[in-house]
């Protein structure tokens, strides 16, 4: 399988051109913060999209309580910080609970897949979402809590639009290449194995629970690093952030833009925070706008944006082959060889 | 010591008893045929001693170790391996991806997050020495979607022999097959090595009887006749309950 060199040039080449995009974009942007911090906010949401991605796509097990997660993340650093501890051990801290959570999540909700996975991992969603409203005591319920500053690590203050813009997109390479890893190593391959035959992996000799409850895991990680992205975007979190509705908001990014792939989720992420933050300043009913795009995108792509766009791009370039003058003998040669 | 050991192994479904006390010693290298119509209680069989069904009552033993409680991805360690009357592939995936999954099944390598899979070359060119065995490493790329009915099944043989099981059950491995694949595939269940032991359920007679040293008779989860192939053949209850005259 020897592939052409101008192929693996253009295939190293349009990530290279992506990330050089992506570094420069606030100079696109014209240094404006509101439109910087909009890109910020897909950045953090597709981390959180690529986290749900490992369960709902290469897993197959639809969860709709992973806000709760990224929520819970939020909230610990939100309380360490308020206690007197410090950024790293707050975040650290932030990290290991919700990988415990995780843990429990996935002990629980893995007793079933399909509908009952969902549920069960819907209801473990509302139980942290009615904790963080109703336990004032710990949580400062409606209110929320507050944090006093973004940290600044190594001297670097990540209090300004475009500083915090490139730490998110820092962790949001980050996540893209470790999810990218994870889908072409082995364990990827034994976990989009049980998605699609659990009973043949079991009798082939893989430990199909615990390979969902590793995955469930490298999910929940992810989650928390975008609840630690998202409580110092905002400097702010509150019981909305844990509830289902932001569960289904995560979700519909990542189904919208095509599960089980790794730019599926990102679109998905765009997508919605497009049309919240900017669509909503031109319509006042923005959800219907968002809604409608949901329905065109499962109606005529329902494998998702992504992989849909690529189809119909594909599907478009035979139709034009076909009809382009001069072409129509190597094209029928084409398809009878 | 016996390679398979099925002793009173009992099991119901609701009120439905599909395994009635089912005794069944097979030897190392023996190729066993079990036969009987449908509902007797063949697959059922299978799946309790691969694990993927719990016996009510009765023992499973394994090269004298009793395996009864193993867990079936355990036993796939053990050196048991199966194929599936309903083909159970991955649809999504290459030919060779499917044999690949069959060694990373047993490997460590399974485990591992960061190797790439498709830059080891090792394993697949162990998966293409397996399809070379089949005769489908021209075809190896092929997404399984393409491939037809006669191909899917000698890929699921192919998955059980890249285990290299010291027990292999196969089940109906014929089914559905044309005359020319039937062949093809006949071909390749000769050259199964003798340090195997084989078990395998099949209605198709001309291709099994020719590759059986023993035949077990199954009927409403019992063992009618056990015999070589002349005597259960011969005997008055398997053309009572088998061949229905």
């Amino acid at each position: 399988m020897i592939r052409p060199a101008s192929r693996i040039a253009s295939a190293a080449a349009a990530p290279a051109l992506v990330v050089v995009l992506l570094a420069t974009l606030p100079v696109w942007l014209g240094h404006h913060p509101y439109y910087v911090n909009i890109a910020s906010q897909i950045l953090l949401w597709a981390v959180a999209a690529l986290a749900l991605n490992v369960l709902v796509g290469y897993a197959g097990l639809v969860s709709l309580g992973h806000a709760a997660l990224l929520a819970m993340a939020g909230y610990t650093v939100g309380l360490l910080l308020q206690a007197g501890y410090g950024h790293l051990a707050a975040d650290l801290g932030a990290i290991a609970v919700t990988l415990a959570a995780s843990a429990v999540f996935a002990v629980l909700a893995l007793r079933s897949t399909g509908v009952g996975f969902l549920m069960i991992t819907l209801a473990l969603g509302q139980i942290v979402w009615g904790i963080a409203y109703r336990w004032a005591g710990l949580t400062n319920g409606d209110n929320g809590i507050s944090l006093a500053a973004r940290p600044a690590p190594f001297g670097l203050s990540l209090a300004g639009a475009e500083a915090f813009y490139y730490t998110a997109l820092l962790i949001f390479l980050m996540a893209l290449v470790s999810m990218r890893i994870l889908v072409r190593s082995p364990f990827g391959a034994s976990l989009a194995g049980t998605r699609d035959q659990p009973r043949r992996m079991t009798a082939l000799g893989f430990n199909v629970w615990l390979i969902r409850f590793l995955a469930f895991l490298a999910s929940g990680f992810w989650s928390g690093v975008a609840g630690l992205l998202y409580v110092y975007y905002h400097q702010f979190i509150a019981p909305p952030a844990a509830a289902l509705t932001a569960s289904a908001e995560i979700l519909l990014m990542v189904i919208s833009g095509g599960a089980a792939t790794l730019l599926g989720p990102i679109a998905g992420a765009a997508i919605v925070v497009i049309m919240k933050n900017v669509a909503s300043a031109y319509i006042e009913r923005w959800n219907l706008v968002l809604g409608v795009i949901f329905i065109l995108i499962i109606s005529f792509m329902p494998e998702g944006l992504v992989p849909g766009s690529v189809r119909l791009a594909r599907a478009a370039w035979v139709w034009l082959r076909a009809r382009l003058p001069g072409r129509e003998g190597r094209y029928t040669q084409e398809r009878i060889s | 010591m016996n390679a398979l050991t099925v002793t009173g192994l009992c099991k119901s479904f609701g009120g439905l008893r599909v395994m009635d006390g089912v005794d069944l010693s097979v030897s190392p290298g023996e190729r066993r045929l079990i036969i009987g119509p449908n509902g007797a209680g063949k697959t059922t069989l299978f799946n309790q001693i691969t694990g993927e069904i719990a016996p009510d009552s009765g023992t499973v033993g394994l090269f004298g170790r009793d395996i009864t409680r193993v867990a079936c991805r355990r036993r796939a360690h053990l050196g048991l391996a199966r194929t599936y009357q309903i083909i159970t592939l991955f649809p999504h995936d290459t030919i060779l991806h499917n044999v690949r999954l069959a060694f990373l099944g047993l490997s460590p390598l399974r485990w591992n997050p960061l190797a790439a899979l498709d830059r080891r070359q090792a394993l697949a060119e162990r998966a293409y020495a397996i399809l070379a065995r089949i005769g489908l490493d021209h075809i190896a790329e092929r997404p399984l979607a393409q491939t037809s009915y006669g191909e899917r099944r000698r890929v699921e043989i192919a998955m059980a022999l890249a285990q290299e099981p010291k027990v292999l059950l196969l089940d109906e491995p014929f089914a559905g097959l044309s005359i020319d694949e039937r062949g093809d595939v006949q071909k390749l269940l000769l050259s199964i090595p003798r340090d195997v032991t084989v078990v395998m359920i099949e209605h198709n007679m001309d291709v099994a009887l020719d590759f059986a040293d023993r035949i077990t008779l199954l009927h409403f989860g019992k063992v009618i006749v056990e015999g070589t192939r002349a005597e259960v053949v011969a005997d008055a209850r398997t053309r009572e309950v088998y061949l229905g005259t």
